[in-house]
């Protein structure tokens, strides 16, 4: 549900694929921090990320996308190299 | 009301929902047997297996099944209907507001019995009372004929459109469900037009206009949702009479809110739900034959419970004694604090707590009841009647 949307009765959905409007980003308070040159692209954090918002372009992983990422820092903990690091705030 | 359309029949209270939900033929029933609920199932169970009915019969093997089969089967767009009593109703505590919330219009005979422990199957309120703020509409009966005539009113009203909420049609326990009565039973025809069709105006099964039931919703909506309960309840309380209105054209009935006995000029007011009710009434003919002036208010609407009807029929009597088929577990009664709600301060209450577990409530002790009201001893603490010392 988006708050575009009106709430219709009993919390029903009649459009599909709503939830790609509700930006769960906004709950972050620490943002992954992605070191390009430190990246070996094995994809570890692509495959970890629960909101699978670490779009691959390419076979390669690219910016996070940050009106998804909770900030939950899977992808700092799994990161073999150590490319990714959590910093405090949005 | 037109005559000879109806044929009067001796069922029992189990049997009358069962014959009720013969006639409303609801596309899927589900129920697990427990007592004193058992000859609901029984009997439409029969009436399954004789092809009398579309209806998919669903055995289960629990009561927490039967529920969740009815929120599926509704969202699906189905009409649902289910039957339970006391554990089995707790069991289905769960989903009972799932039901609600999604706006499901599921209708549940409850045949009302305790609460274990100690394991009793007899009848009291206690089951009824675990789901009396769950978003369920409640419907009290005091006879067999009437558990049949409000099953209709209970479909008419869940599936209203301005409602959406499931309903609950309580009946005592072994005193409506297992003893036989004469009941009118209308034409087919009559009660079908009556009725109708479930025309759900969203349903999973509309491949048309594909919906989600159920979705996870955060903060900022789930409050928004509740209300819409609220105010559904709210819109019931006006529907239900609506509906009665419509139903007393095919029965020459009243379905209001509650049923005024001898109140007008009445000094002294017992405040009943269910069968203890014709005890009641049975009790206030002879004390008025004795000149005494006493009444009886029974609820028949107990959720929405009808609070500023309740006060303007309840603001003139002196003595006002509430009857409870439930225990305070330190807390007021169900019932007390509703109708304590309605009373104003020259109105003073006194809760009777009695027929526990199925335990005989006697006319005599309705009469001592009364004219215990009569001589004004009331108190805040509330009297337990046959409790054995």
């Amino acid at each position: 549900m988006t708050k575009k949307n009106k709430i219709l009765i009993g919390g029903i959905i009649d459009k599909p694929g709503s939830s790609k409007n509700y930006k769960t980003g906004s709950w972050r308070s620490q943002r992954p921090v992605w070191d390009k040159t430190k990246c070996i692209q094995c994809l570890v954090c692509v495959n970890y990320c629960p909101e699978n918002c670490i779009p691959l372009k390419e076979d390669k992983r690219v910016e996070t996308d940050f009106d998804y990422c909770k900030g939950c820092g899977i992808c700092a903990q799994v990161c073999p190299v150590k490319a990714i690091i959590m910093k405090e705030g949005k | 009301m037109t005559k000879n359309n109806f044929k009067t029949i001796a069922l029992t209270g189990g049997e009358a929902a069962a014959e009720a939900m013969r006639q409303i033929n609801p596309a899927v029933f589900s129920a697990y047997p427990i007592t004193p609920q058992t000859p609901i199932i029984e009997k439409f169970a029969k009436i399954v297996e004789k092809g009398l009915v579309e209806t998919k019969f669903v055995s289960v093997e629990s009561e927490h099944s039967a529920m969740s089969l009815m929120v599926g089967a509704a969202a699906a767009g189905g009409r649902a209907m289910t039957a339970t009593s006391s554990q089995g109703l707790a069991l289905m505590i769960e989903i009972l507001p799932i039901t609600s919330g999604l706006r499901l219009p599921v209708v549940m005979n409850l045949a009302m019995r305790s609460i274990s422990a100690p394991l009793n199957i007899h009848n009291d309120h206690q089951d009824a009372m675990l789901a009396r703020d769950l978003g369920w509409i409640q419907i009290f009966c005091e006879n067999n004929q009437e558990v049949y005539e409000n099953n209709f009113l209970a479909v008419r009203l869940a599936e209203n459109s301005k409602v959406k909420l499931p309903v609950m049609v309580c009946q005592d326990g072994f005193i409506a469900s297992h003893n036989l009565e004469g009941v009118k039973v209308y034409d087919d025809k009559i009660i079908k037009n009556f009725v109708g069709d479930y025309t759900p105006e969203n349903y999973l099964l509309n491949l048309k206009k594909p919906i989600t039931i159920g979705a996870f919703v955060m903060p900022d909506y789930y409050f928004e949702i509740k209300k819409q309960v609220a105010d559904a309840m709210n819109e019931a309380k006006k529907v239900y009479l609506k509906i009665g209105q419509e139903l007393k054209k095919i029965t020459g009935n009243d379905y209001g809110y509650f049923e005024q006995y001898f109140m007008s000029d009445a000094k002294a007011v017992i405040v009943a739900m269910g069968s203890v009710s014709g005890t009641a009434k049975a009790a206030v003919d002879k004390l008025r034959s004795q000149g005494k002036k006493v009444g009886l208010l029974k609820i028949n609407l107990y959720r929405p419970f009808p609070y500023q009807e309740v006060e303007k029929v309840l603001n003139k009597i002196k003595f006002v004694g509430i009857l409870e088929r439930v225990m305070g577990c330190g807390s007021i009664t169900p019932l007390t604090s509703d109708i304590s709600e309605c009373l104003n301060s020259k109105t003073s209450r006194q809760t009777y707590i009695l027929g526990l577990g199925g335990r005989d409530v006697q006319m005599e002790e309705i009469e001592g009841i009364f004219n215990d009201l009569l001589k004004g001893k009331l108190s805040k603490e509330p009297k337990y009647v046959g409790l054995k010392n």
